[in-house]
């Protein structure tokens, strides 16, 4: 479709529109309502199926329980799964509403024009299809396969990214890393030689000081390490919060420093002065491991707690007591890494403090700071070698951010806009699993880059603001309908999971690896994809793995010995680390090679306009990215975010709990809806909170639609990390509109 | 034999996996909680306080529930667990009223509904669905008349309270503070 795409809600296609094509589609639908298993065909059974969440990226394997009916009944832990215990968190209970959610996708759409408007008609999945490989295979040849994007952050995006490869486009983006952990990684990455991965390699079960800067451990509901931070708590562990909120667990510390926002890098830099000035770092570590010591002890001279006092707002005394208290600990303290850390475009630097700070005590590598991972080295299916691509996503960007190690999600699609980039690099987009216009900041470059492109396709298994921009939406199976591929997670000991099919697919849904596989065929990729059945798939690789999809259907878990080393670094051994110098590498000379700060500087950042307050979002325990809002069982333990307003601020402004206000940010957008405020003294006045994902614009969620703000759409200011391309999102304003105080949501 | 849950709520972080984890055990309808979390925050910013508890029906050993049902539905069951027998509930929501923790709902289907402390899983040796699940391990569960039992433990070694003391109705529900 050349004709520049605009955004359809899917329910302009109206009631009539989305009844099933054929009797037994109606068939289904009326026993569903009813209770639906008996119509699908199913055998009343008591059998558990094993399975990996998909709730979020966590990846908790479970089990999940049909009931005497035969229907989808609960999910649990698996006791044996080294990163749930047997504990799942509140997303992973409730993912059954994932699969009873009456809104989900339930048929092939095509965008189609009638009467000049843009709408959406039902489609065959062979239609769909054979719609898709012919028009990748003409943007192919018109413009090169490497300008095929696929954005992903699902288990579906494996299958996709063979696709991919195999056409020619190593083009593969997850917003993971550009809007969420990849300053981090680069930060490591160039002062370790080596990332903290997902799940992060985090000691905290043994930890004696945890210290969490910007991090809501417990509100992000991290299983594993929520799980050993309890653990830790209870062995007597000291916990350090910085936040300028005060979060659940700034509730549980010894320590908390409510810090003025933007501010972070002044702290971290105070406590590195403090370790250094008062002789408190670990000497045998850091004259064995680190390159560039004398370099900090000089750079951190003139930062003293007094210096951050002014800047941070935190007391001499308080930053001295939680050094000390730091290094006491040390070298069983973790100072955590955080997890969506893009804050202020300065993020990578930020967290190169962390990591500096982390390496004076001696932490990494050490008990109860971070430990070495092990993990299976799962074998592909046989398949042809990938061709070698023309272009990759980098050369869309030939000056910027050197740093970074994987495809931006941001950045591609920046790059998909013509002329915003020497060279319009991408003409095609396959989305799975991501919500696009509510994760990436900056909607209206989003929505530029979906009007230029030639060819959109999303797939998901609910409708969401970015399926309302597809050329064809294709609707996926849940993860409780399909097999997946192995769970690989690196942890303390190797570790493989097993997904597969609790049900059949409801209506007219898919797995992914099957349309992949069937794009594939069509576009004469289909020696990438050379197995029967995916069942035929895991089996092969299970037994290369010392199992088989008959075993792992019974345990649902395998774990394995660790294949070598230890879980931390002997004493007085000698590693080599993979930096330029071998060594921790204090200063950094790749950084420095770069161009950039060898060693973190800090520079202050904007502060809100008179009647503007900071934007400050996070996570609720039960909801994750822009999915979950309509989950019944989710939205019914929390149904919309909340507005964080301080009592002096709410006095200022006439506001009460529960009046209903519309934000406008620093460049006058204002939110489309209206949310609940919530005065409480857990929030600065300098500030306010939501909880990110609501919001939802999609008439179709018809639980999501207009509860709660959408805090991407308030995200004009974007301060992009000139390391590695992160996208800060903590330095928008917002004032309060008052009209609609009073109404209720959804306006 | 008297059963008791006893709740760390410097380990609680509220994350209601206890609430969802019940209603899909326990088939609660869609907008109603057999449990909720409660968040208490005192003092003025940055001096701050704050407890978490997530609280259900207390299985209190003088249950005023109990003795205002007009058709015996509420009774006590074994180890005390006060339970409701939906059959013979008329619905007349007396105990609804009578409740100091409004731990109880009228179920959809006409009868009064609450906690029931699992007891289909307890029955199977398992221990309640909230207290299996929650993730910071800060819910414990068994028997106030063994010493032994990790609940009598935590209340001889840890300072608790129960909720509405006041009211006379003896809780089987410790929060440890």
């Amino acid at each position: 479709m050349k004709s520049r795409r605009e955004f359809i809600r899917i329910s302009a296609l109206g009631l009539g529109g989305f009844a099933l094509a054929g009797g037994a589609g109606m068939a289904l639908r009326t026993a569903l309502k009813n209770g639906m298993p008996e119509a699908a065909g199913l055998t009343p059974d008591l059998t558990r199926t094993p399975t990996y969440c998909e709730v979020c990226f966590w990846r908790c394997a479970g089990w999940v329980y049909k009931d005497s009916e035969g229907k989808l009944w609960k999910i649990t832990g698996n006791d044996d799964d080294p990163l749930c215990h047997g504990r799942l968190c509140p997303r992973g209970t409730g993912g059954v509403g994932m699969y009873y959610d009456e809104d989900r996708l339930r048929t092939p759409l095509m965008r189609t024009v009638e009467n000049g408007k843009q709408t959406y008609r039902e489609a065959s999945w062979e239609e769909a299809l054979d719609y898709i490989a012919r028009r990748l295979k003409e943007i192919a040849a018109e413009h090169g396969p490497e300008c095929i994007a696929l954005f992903t952050h699902g288990s579906g995006g494996e299958y996709f990214s063979t696709l991919l490869q195999a056409m020619g486009s190593t083009s593969v983006a997850a917003p993971s890393y550009s809007q969420c952990r990849g300053p981090r990684e680069v930060a490591f990455i160039t002062t370790y030689g080596q990332g903290l991965e997902s799940p992060e390699i985090t000691d905290i079960r043994d930890t004696r000081c945890l210290v969490l800067i910007g991090s809501h451990l417990g509100e992000n509901m991290h299983n594993t390490q929520v799980q050993e931070m309890s653990d830790a708590l209870e062995k007597g562990a000291t916990i350090i919060t910085v936040d300028p909120r005060f979060s659940v667990v700034a509730g549980k510390s010894k320590y908390w420093l409510p810090i003025k926002p933007a501010t972070d890098l002044a702290l971290l830099l105070a406590w590195t002065h403090v370790i250094i000035a008062e002789e408190l770092y670990d000497k045998e570590y850091v004259e064995r491991h680190t390159y560039g010591f004398e370099q900090l002890r000089a750079h951190v001279r003139n930062f003293t707690p007094e210096w951050a006092y002014g800047i941070t707002t935190i007391e001499p005394v308080t930053i001295r007591r939680t050094a000390r208290e730091m290094a006491a600990a040390s070298p069983a303290v973790i100072i955590h890494p955080g997890r969506h850390v893009t804050w202020y475009g300065d993020d990578t630097q930020r967290l190169r403090a962390v990591a500096i700070l982390n390496a004076l005590l001696g932490s990494w590598g050490r008990r109860g700071g971070f430990f070495m991972p092990d993990r299976v080295q799962v074998p592909h299916y046989p398949r042809p070698p990938f061709p070698e691509p023309a272009r990759t996503w980098r050369e869309a960007f030939p000056e910027r951010y050197p740093l970074a190690d994987l495809a931006l999600a941001s950045g591609i699609c920046e790059a998909s806009i013509p002329g915003a980039t020497p060279e319009c690099n991408f003409k095609a987009w396959i989305v799975n699993g991501t919500n696009l216009l509510m994760t990436l900041p900056d909607q209206e470059q989003t929505k530029e880059a979906l009007r230029s492109l030639d060819l959109v396709v999303v797939v998901d298994t609910m409708p969401a603001e970015i399926t309302g921009w597809a050329d064809v939406v294709l609707p996926e199976c849940t993860y409780l309908e399909r097999y997946d591929i192995i769970r690989n997670s690196p942890a303390r000991n190797p570790n493989i999971a097993l997904r597969a099919p609790a049900t059949e697919p409801l209506h007219n849904t898919k797995p992914a690896y099957w349309m992949a596989k069937e794009l594939a065929i069509r576009m004469g990729f289909g020696d990438y994809f050379a197995w029967e059945s995916i069942e035929e798939m895991l089996d092969w690789q299970f037994k290369e793995l010392g199992t088989s999809l008959e075993e792992m259907m019974r345990t649902g878990v395998k774990n394995y010995p660790r294949n070598f080393d230890d879980l931390y670094f002997a004493d007085g051994q000698d590693i080599e680390f993979y930096t330029n110098t071998g060594k921790i590498e204090l200063w950094s000379t790749s950084m420095e090679a770069a161009g950039f700060d060898p060693l973190p500087v800090y520079t202050p950042h904007e502060e809100p306009p008179e009647g503007y307050y900071r934007l400050n979002y996070g996570r609720a325990p039960m909801h994750t990215f822009a999915r979950t809002a309509n989950n019944p069982n989710l939205a019914d333990l929390m149904e919309e975010n909340d507005l964080w307003v301080n009592p002096v601020i709410a006095r200022m402004w006439g506001l009460n709990t529960g009046d209903y206000v519309r934000l406008r940010n620093q460049d006058g957008i204002d939110s489309t809806f209206a949310i609940r405020v919530r005065v409480t003294e857990r929030i600065r006045w300098d500030s306010v909170y939501m909880v990110h994902g609501f919001g939802h614009a999609d008439r179709r969620l018809k639980r999501a639609y207009g509860r709660g703000i959408n805090d991407t759409e308030l995200m004009s200011r974007v301060h992009i990390d000139p390391i590695m391309g992160g996208t800060g999102m903590r330095g928008n304003f917002v004032t309060f509109i008052l009209d609609d105080k009073g109404k209720e949501a959804r306006s | 034999m008297r059963y008791a849950m006893v709740i760390d709520t410097k380990k609680c972080v509220g994350c209601s996996d206890c609430v969802v984890a019940c209603q899909t055990e326990n088939k609660v309808p869609i907008g109603y909680a057999r449990d909720w979390v409660v968040e208490v925050t005192e003092g003025t910013y940055p001096h701050l306080q704050m407890e978490i508890r997530s609280e259900r029906c207390n299985q209190c050993e003088n249950a005023p529930c109990v003795r205002c049902c007009p058709t015996g539905s509420s009774h006590y069951s074994t180890g005390g667990i006060v339970l409701v027998k939906p059959r013979r509930c008329i619905g007349c929501g007396a105990c609804i009223t009578s409740c100091p923790y409004d731990a109880r709902f009228p179920h959809p289907k006409g009868h009064v509904d609450k906690c029931t402390f699992c007891d289909h899983r307890i029955k199977e040796g398992n221990g309640p669905a909230c207290v299996e699940v929650c993730p910071t391990k800060c819910m414990y569960f068994g028997n106030l008349d063994d010493p032994g039992s990790e609940v009598s433990k935590l209340l001889r070694q840890r300072r608790y309270k129960t909720l509405i003391p006041e009211a006379g109705t003896k809780p089987h529900l410790y929060f440890l503070t």
